[in-house]
């Protein structure tokens, strides 16, 4: 359950955010891709355990979760391939080039005003 | 500034950032790695590597896999050409570092309680327990875990990921994360493949590939010494590679 450990590093970087700019977070938007290790869900479960008494206690976490994509170091095709097997989907070459589907991001904060909470 | 060594590191946390109005609040862009902290802590590391000259070599794998048997073996061949040392890491007992400090390398047990992984921040407090000049090889056995310990840098050169031919030969095809990250795969315990019966090598490269990770694979027995030769070979290589990187750092 190294998903507790990621909030935590969410929260400490997302707390200094709210200070720096001041009110409360209201929703946290982050990018996950399947080939990063971590389940949306876990985190979404673990993460109001961390941020109960902070700047997050009661912000939402919006996770977008790009599908895995890859492109053919042969035949130069793009496509949407799954996790466990990242050939293309063309040529069947297992030598590509990973597009999409590593990150484990915060994109972005929405904050919202102390009274509007 | 680092509380244990006093050495700089990185930059502080991004606080700053597009901003933009979105009615009744506004947003921040961040774009910043989730374990931002645990990589600006792993560069940090790195740099404490470099500055001993210090190969990195993290091994991972389920728990039982041989890691531990394998160092053991590693450290009698390369006796008196490297000097090798251990961070070792387990939930609890200080066994495995006992068995390393039984060759007589230097081994420094992190005990992680209930967590699944290392993180950079306890490596960094384990290699300052290290004296680093007397080192030129340092194996990090990370927690026995085929989850976890993928998704944390730190500080390594090379990931090396070990699979016991009693595991299954389908592993790489179940834990695709941890499997990418490796940059050589062990398939380890080789003298029980007569009596597992239906582990194939050539089966498990065939799902290695198809997470399109290119790293060589090798067969080794830390029991009978098949294929330490290939192994020590790699581990030389890898460490004349990072001397080299780290002499024309130095001379830039």
């Amino acid at each position: 359950m190294h998903e507790l450990a990621i909030c935590q590093s969410i929260l400490a970087q997302v707390v200094a955010i709210a200070e720096t700019h001041g009110g409360r977070v209201k929703r946290i938007n982050l990018s996950i891709g399947p080939l990063a290790g971590v389940e949306p869900h876990l985190l979404r479960a673990a993460f109001p355990l961390v941020a109960a008494g902070t700047a997050c206690a009661g912000a939402r976490l919006a996770i977008d979760t790009p599908p895995v994509r890859v492109q053919c170091n042969l035949c130069g095709v793009a496509s949407q391939v799954r996790p466990n097997r990242l050939l293309c989907r063309v040529c069947g070459a297992w030598r590509v080039t990973v597009l999409e589907g590593e990150k484990m991001r915060i994109d972005s904060v929405d904050l919202v005003e102390m009274e509007n909470v | 500034m680092c509380n244990v060594c006093g050495c700089a590191t990185a930059g502080d946390v991004h606080v700053a950032g597009a901003m933009l109005n979105t009615g009744s609040g506004r947003q921040v862009e961040v774009l910043q790695a989730m374990l931002h902290d645990n990589d600006r802590q792993a560069a940090h590391n790195r740099a404490h590597f470099a500055a001993a000259g210090v190969l990195v070599v993290n091994l991972m794998s389920s728990p039982g896999a041989g890691k531990t048997s394998l160092l053991e073996a590693t450290i009698r061949a390369l006796h008196g050409r490297v000097r090798i040392a251990v961070i070792e890491g387990d939930l609890e007992t200080e066994n495995d570092a006992r068995r390393i400090r039984s060759t007589g390398a230097q081994a420094v047990q992190i005990t992680t309680g209930s967590a699944c992984h290392l993180d950079a921040g306890m490596v960094h407090g384990a290699l300052h327990r290290l004296d680093l000049q007397e080192v030129d090889i340092l194996f990090i056995e990370n927690v026995g875990n085929l989850v976890c310990p993928a998704s944390f840098d730190l500080g390594q050169h090379k990931n090396v990921v070990l699979l016991s031919v009693t595991e299954g030969d389908d592993k790489p095809e179940k834990y695709p994360v941890m499997f990418r990250a490796a940059d050589l795969l062990a398939i380890t315990k080789t003298d029980l493949l007569d009596a597992v019966g239906d582990f194939e090598t050539r089966r498990a490269l065939r799902h290695f590939r198809q997470l399109a990770n290119p790293a060589r694979m090798l067969r080794i027995s830390a029991r009978n010494g098949a294929g330490m030769d290939e192994w020590v070979g790699w581990l030389l290589g890898e460490r004349e590679a990072c001397r080299r990187a780290m002499a024309s750092l130095a001379g830039d």
